[in-house]
């Protein structure tokens, strides 16, 4: 196992809601429910009040950067190994003071946007940026490790034979990606300009292994593009795919590609410094929640999400941050699936935006944000809302 | 209720020691001065970061001590002055004839390190993993606004650091013994800006102790002691400024000298809490030393030295003589007791009768917490 180091990651229970809200890049800080005050950092109790119902909302991200400093020593290895390091304290508009890394652009007095986001420890942290502008992280040697920038990666797309894969594949060399393998398993590979299209049934674990040994050492991200969900049912009346066929694609697929491609991933993010090493994987929003009409290729997909925080848990501080896409149903699916479908455009962009972005869980098209939230808001509601439709 | 016997055990870079021997050397240092054994020791006042998994309650056990008054302070820089505080009231309200006052932390391996990162939850959740440059960061961003606010430059905190250095090389104890110039304090190399080099404190190892007992007790001993004019205590003051550049004495300066019946100017020298400079100037300010306003020249117009015109951190603070944990919030007030009981080093402030000592400590998120202070007159025996 490759050393794990990163930022302090030891976080109280309450401020993993911050880092929770990180990962899909919220910006969430306490508010009491009884006298409407925000808190930070976290809390068990309103300094205003004393309420004990502080909710974890949305909050103004405005501010002002009001002192900063700039840190050539730590007592932190990871930090070590990358001074020079800038902080700087941040009067939110919102009342609290934060204390945040601070984009390389801005000076003491000026007004921020402050943003959260999940750093090499899997925790979240917050970034004060530029008030406007499309300030980028990318180029900023304190906020690049906390972006995947596709630019001049070179990267895998599992299956360029779904829709899926090859709007993917499409968006990442319009990002600027230096090289994209697609994998098909069809007879005849599939041609898409600037894609190199390789031999990948998933399936296979020996057809994996067999191209992880070839171009496993040259890849700094992989899009694992070979699932889907189609409506169905449990028992099974008028499926268009086999249970155990979707198993195999959506869960052993990503299961072989894991194991052959995450060590060879995991030596190149420890080998090659800030280099923006990542997994993503593109899942269907209903692996989040049964019985909404996609049976068994929805529990496929939740074995697929499983088994994605599984990695993600293990690929903590190794440099290799996993990234949860969770679509809703897409255009190419067929007149089967209920609108609003996705367009495959929009996935591809999604994918790219969540990776400039630093993104771990991105919802993709109104009917995945939509549920997204009601599982956010409560799962077990969400299933009995699933009875009523 | 006095104050007696400063006990400085001296400090050492490095010790495989723990905490407890420390403090056993600052307790055998007390007896050793006051003539007084376990026995005559009814109350422990004891502050250390290093004491882990034990508190106060173990070293009564561990030191062989029966007492009915107990108390242990987390207040780092702040509980000297909180433990004369507590201790004086026991003592006159009955509850113990006897206190010794202890503080004293091991520096060794990771101590420091584990120490910064299990500091405070706050710091824990939202300061280190912003590039956990520990204290260093925090003040930092503390001092950025100091120097705005008061108009000072590095050269005016270099002139504090050179002074208190002029003063460490008359108190044998100190851990610094090369002088400083104005030139070196600037060339220090950067740590977390502005803060540079000879603007950090060098965490050691050692201990401190006095004794509170009643003025009686202290004269039938035949001890040198102090009295106390007045104190002050503050935790959490000023919690909607945005960056700190004040703290609680700016709350209770006037009260802290109508009590003690004197002013400013009836000091004849002062001990602040100086990790880092920016809090000295700081302390002066809310004290009433001098005023935002007029700092920059208060500074320019001033020396420092013990000899000069405002004898200041006369031992050389624990900018000079080291910060050996809990123990530099004892630091001001033993050297402040010394001086006004003539007992100082080479250091000895002429005609040094009334000080003034502050304290300051825990940065627990954003700035410090607590703010103590207290003005000490010698007394005669």
């Amino acid at each position: 196992m490759s050393a794990r180091i990163g930022p302090p990651a030891a976080r109280s229970r309450e401020a993993l809601s911050l880092s929770a809200a990180a990962a899909a890049g919220r910006f969430r800080l306490q508010q009491c429910a009884d006298c409407g005050g925000y808190a930070y950092p976290a809390r068990d109790a309103c300094p205003a009040c004393w309420s004990a119902d502080l909710q974890w909302r949305d909050a103004p991200d405005a501010g002002t950067l009001v002192s900063d400093t700039v840190q050539r020593h730590s007592f932190n290895e990871w930090f070590g190994a990358r001074s020079p390091w800038r902080m700087g304290t941040v009067s939110l508009d919102a009342g609290p003071v934060a204390l945040t890394h601070v984009h390389e652009s801005l000076e003491i007095g000026q007004r921020v946007r402050v943003i959260a986001r999940t750093d090499a420890s899997g925790q979240g942290v917050l970034i004060a940026l530029p008030e406007t502008g499309d300030s980028t992280m990318t180029d900023d040697p304190n906020l690049s490790h906390l972006v995947c920038d596709p630019a001049g990666r070179s990267i895998l797309v599992t299956d360029i034979g779904t829709v899926a894969g090859r709007a993917v594949a499409a968006a990442l060399l319009e990002a600027g990606a230096a090289r994209v393998h697609g994998g098909y398993s069809q007879a005849e590979a599939p041609e898409i300009d600037g894609v190199d299209a390789i031999p990948l049934d998933p399936a296979d674990g020996q057809s994996v292994a067999e191209l992880a040994r070839r171009i496993g050492d040259s890849v700094d991200q992989v899009v694992f593009s070979g699932g889907g969900a189609w409506p169905g049912t449990a028992l099974g009346e008028g499926d268009a795919v086999d249970a155990e066929d979707e198993m195999a694609i959506n869960y052993f697929g990503l299961l072989n590609l894991a194991r052959a491609f995450v060590p060879r991933l995991q030596a190149r993010a420890a080998d090659g410094g800030e280099a923006g090493h990542a997994w993503v994987n593109l899942l269907s929003v209903h692996a989040l929640c049964g019985g909404t009409g996609f049976g068994t290729s929805a529990a496929s997909q939740a074995a697929a999400l499983s088994l994605s925080q599984s990695l993600r848990a293990e690929l903590v501080g190794t440099g290799v941050r996993v990234v949860d896409v969770l679509t809703g149903p897409l255009e190419a699916d067929g007149a089967s699936a209920p609108p609003p479908r996705v367009r495959p455009a929009q996935l591809g962009a999604a994918v790219v935006a969540a990776l400039q972005q630093g993104l771990e869980r991105v919802p993709v098209g109104p009917a995945a944000e939509d549920l997204l939230n009601r599982y956010e808001e409560n799962p077990w509601v969400l299933e009995r809302e699933a009875l009523l439709s | 209720m006095v104050l007696a016997c400063p006990v400085s055990v001296p400090y050492v870079r490095h010790s495989e020691r723990p905490a407890h021997w420390w403090i056993g050397r600052a307790l055998r240092g007390l007896a050793d001065a006051s003539g007084l054994g376990p026995s005559d020791i009814d109350g422990l006042c004891a502050s250390s970061f290093t004491l882990g998994p034990d508190t106060a309650v173990a070293l009564t056990q561990h030191f062989g001590l029966t007492t009915r008054w107990l108390d242990h302070l987390p207040m780092g820089g702040a509980a000297g002055i909180i433990a004369l505080r507590r201790a004086a009231r026991a003592v006159q309200a009955g509850d113990a004839e006897v206190v010794a006052c202890v503080a004293g932390d091991t520096h060794g391996g990771s101590s420091f390190s584990d120490l910064i990162a299990g500091f405070s939850r706050f710091s824990q959740d939202a300061v280190l993993p912003y590039g956990a440059g520990g204290p260093n960061a925090s003040f930092a961003l503390i001092t950025r606004e100091i120097m705005r606010r008061y108009g000072l430059g590095r050269e005016a905190f270099g002139k504090l650091c050179v002074a208190q250095r002029h003063n460490a090389l008359h108190y044998g104890k100190a851990l610094m013994k090369k002088p400083l110039s104005l030139e070196d304090y600037l060339a220090g190399r950067p740590i977390a800006d502005p803060i540079t080099l000879f603007d950090c404190v060098m965490p050691c190892a050692g201990a401190e102790g006095f004794l509170v007992l009643r003025e009686e007790r202290a004269v039938d001993l035949g001890l040198p002691f102090a009295r106390i004019l007045s104190t002050q205590e503050r935790h959490n003051a000023w919690p909607d400024d945005t960056v700190q550049y004040r703290c609680g004495w700016a709350l209770d300066s006037e009260r802290f000298w109508s009590a003690a019946g004197v002013g400013p100017d009836d000091v004849d020298l002062v001990q602040t809490y100086d990790d880092y400079p920016a809090i000295v100037a700081m302390q002066w300010v809310d004290l009433g030393f001098t005023s935002a306003d007029a700092i920059a020249d208060f500074i320019d117009r001033h020396s420092f030295t013990f000899d000069g015109s405002f004898p200041h951190n006369t031992s050389g603070g624990q900018l000079s003589v080291g910060q050996a944990g809990a123990a530099g919030g004892w630091l001001g007030l033993n050297e402040a007791l010394r001086q006004v009981t003539g007992a100082g080093a080479d250091n000895q402030v002429s005609d040094a009768r009334i000080a003034c000592v502050s304290g300051f400590g825990m940065i627990n998120y954003d700035r410090g917490l607590c703010s103590t202070a207290a003005l000490i007159a010698g007394g005669r025996s």
